[in-house]
């Protein structure tokens, strides 16, 4: 035991005689939460449009204030020109494309029914998708309003109609950011304690001071655990550190327990620096660590489903998931600071953790060699 | 041999491979208690190779090796708390201070708190580091971290020190004064194992040994080396003996 207190001081002397680290360690969450949270947003604003208006009609022009109106298009330029529209689309300078056909307010009179052409750039999916839905909104709202000036009040109370009216659960506002946080905070937990303890023992290595503590009589398993428990310290605090300039920051909600915020956080950190303390003890040098970290770390976020829902993806990707621990653990913290679940909820996720931690440190150990 | 002289390694037909390269090529010898036991030989003749093993940081192809009476197999733990080592890459921690990294190493080691606290302040003064007890390694000239290296070696007082090529890169006079220290250390009763290729050095050894290209060219006190190749000096015997391996 005493053994494992000397190599915990010293641990904890080198990260923090070592100039980068306090910056690392206070600045990096700072900055990540203000930078990320704003701008991973999954929110459309100022969607570029072209507008080309061939009708010239009152009602052609109350449709497009419809459009100007919204918070979310901007009309970006008016043309009767097609090809010129195309033309601004192709240099990335408009985003979707209102096309009026001549003879729009006619027909509409006429014959009660009119089209309108939308062409979007589709090469983001996820946003065509949304200006897709957004624009067809505002045509749905322009086409009641049509209704009520063109037919009688009582005509249209004589159609049956039906209003779907939602609401959001746990997120009632459907902010972004209060859905991103739990999530950043993650990653920020996560990137530190895997480079940590992944440039640490092949640091020792690089150095030849691996050698000295070899020659030794300390077990391999007082060596790791002296190891890594300054990491997990480090690490649980970052994560206080984040909840708290979260809170003042975004004023995140934390609904859930705390407690069980920092219980599945420790579990979590056990197998992060696991996976790390296998990295270096397979490796040599401390660029082949950071080189395969990084391979592990950059598939486990994009997987993670804080960008993307894990849903959505392909069967095969959801089985692999099954194995990112990231995963495990934003589900966890969004249930818990977002949904209040309790422990009874996140069980499954947190026994699965329990178990990765396990499994990876008890492989690290063994894979570390004092005899080659 | 004499049987009063108690031996303290025992090294049987050792054999370490490489996938084909053969780095220790049956060797055997023994080195006997309390004696400064010289292992020379030109850079890749299998020095270091031989002292991992002994230290058990690496495994033996075959062959049968005694540290202390302790076998290298079974025993491994029982030999690293009997033995020091000090490496020739430097095995101090630059970015801890001169304190810093004896309380780490004699912790390790499993000395108390209050042991810690005498033996460095005792080792301190002779090394006379007083004053650089809070330097950091990195600032510390290179001599005086191969003393302080050697000092932190044997903190746990064990009855052997390996030493592999602990003067590389100094300058003769901190050599020499690095050899009062093993001198001093012997003079304890602690048995010195040492590998280097300064032939002087080699007459300050109580027996050499001298290894050319994996195996044992000769073994024996350096004054009656000196008289079988009949040469002047230690430097003259080893060049005599790598130049027959290269003529054959």
């Amino acid at each position: 035991m005493n053994t494992i207190l000397f190599i915990i001081q010293k641990e904890f002397i080198q990260v923090f005689r070592n100039r980068m680290m306090l910056p690392i360690i206070f600045v990096v969450p700072l900055v990540q939460l203000i930078i990320l949270v704003h701008a991973a947003t999954y929110e459309m604003k100022n969607i570029k449009v072209s507008i080309i208006d061939l009708d010239i009609s009152s009602t052609s022009r109350q449709m497009i204030s419809k459009f100007e109106g919204s918070p979310f298009f901007i009309i970006k330029n008016t043309s009767f020109s097609e090809k010129e529209a195309q033309q601004e689309m192709k240099k990335g300078n408009v985003d979707m494309i209102l096309h009026i056909p001549y003879g729009f307010e006619r027909r509409l009179v006429k014959e009660n029914a009119a089209k309108v052409q939308i062409v979007i750039n589709a090469i983001n999916g996820a946003s065509a998708g949304l200006i897709n839905a957004y624009s067809t909104m505002i045509i749905l709202d322009f086409n009641r309003e049509i209704l009520i000036d063109f037919l009688s009040p009582a005509m249209l109370t004589a159609t049956h109609n039906i209003n779907v009216t939602s609401s959001y659960w746990y997120n009632p506002k459907l902010n972004y950011k209060t859905y991103m946080v739990p999530g950043i905070l993650c990653l920020l937990v996560t990137i530190i304690a895997f480079l940590l303890s992944g440039m640490n023992i092949v640091r020792e290595k690089e150095i030849g001071t691996i050698e000295q503590i070899n020659v030794t009589p300390i077990r391999k398993v007082q060596f790791i655990a002296g190891k890594l428990l300054p990491f997990w310290i480090i690490a649980l605090f970052e994560l206080a550190f984040g909840l708290t300039l979260g809170k003042i920051l975004f004023n995140i909600p934390i609904i859930g327990s705390l407690w069980l915020i920092f219980l599945s956080a420790a579990v979590y950190i056990f197998v992060i620096l696991g996976f790390g303390l296998l990295i270096s003890t397979m490796t040599n040098t401390q660029q082949q660590s950071m080189l395969v970290s990084f391979f592990f770390m950059m598939i486990f976020i994009l997987m993670s489903g804080l960008f993307t829902s894990i849903e959505s993806m392909p069967e095969w990707a959801q089985r692999l998931d099954r194995i990112n621990p990231i995963a495990y653990f934003i589900r966890i913290m969004r249930m818990v600071m977002l949904k209040g679940s309790d422990f009874h909820d996140i069980r499954e996720s947190f026994y699965s953790l329990v178990v990765y931690a396990v499994g990876i440190i008890g492989f690290a150990v063994w894979r570390y060699r004092k005899v080659t | 041999m004499d049987s009063m002289v108690e031996n303290i390694i025992t090294v049987k037909n050792l054999v370490k491979k490489f996938g084909h390269f053969v780095a220790n090529d049956h060797l055997n010898f023994e080195v006997r208690k309390g004696e400064i036991f010289g292992f020379l030989g030109a850079n890749g003749a299998g020095k270091t190779t031989a002292i991992r093993i002994l230290c058990g940081l690496s495994y033996p192809t075959s062959g049968e090796v005694k540290v202390g009476g302790l076998d290298i197999y079974s025993q491994r733990n029982d030999i690293k708390r009997n033995i020091g080592y000090m490496s020739q890459k430097f095995s101090l921690y630059d970015d801890l201070t001169v304190y810093e990294n004896i309380r780490f190493y004699a912790g390790i080691y499993g000395l108390s708190r209050k042991e810690i606290s005498t033996k460095s302040a005792m080792l301190m003064k002779k090394l006379g580091l007083e004053d650089a007890k809070d330097k950091l390694i990195k600032d510390v000239p290179l001599g005086w971290k191969q003393k302080l290296a050697f000092s932190v070696a044997i903190i746990h007082d064990p009855k052997i020190v390996f030493l592999d090529e602990p003067t590389g890169g100094v300058d003769p006079i901190t050599r020499r004064q690095f050899w009062n220290l093993i001198f001093e250390a012997a003079k304890d009763g602690i048995t010195v194992f040492v590998t280097t290729h300064y032939m002087d050095e080699a007459e300050y050894c109580d027996r050499v040994t001298i290894m050319v290209d994996g195996k044992i060219a000769a073994l024996d006190t350096p004054s009656a080396l000196k008289k079988t190749y009949s040469a002047s000096n230690m430097n003259d015997v080893f060049l005599k003996l790598a130049r027959v391996k290269t003529v054959a």
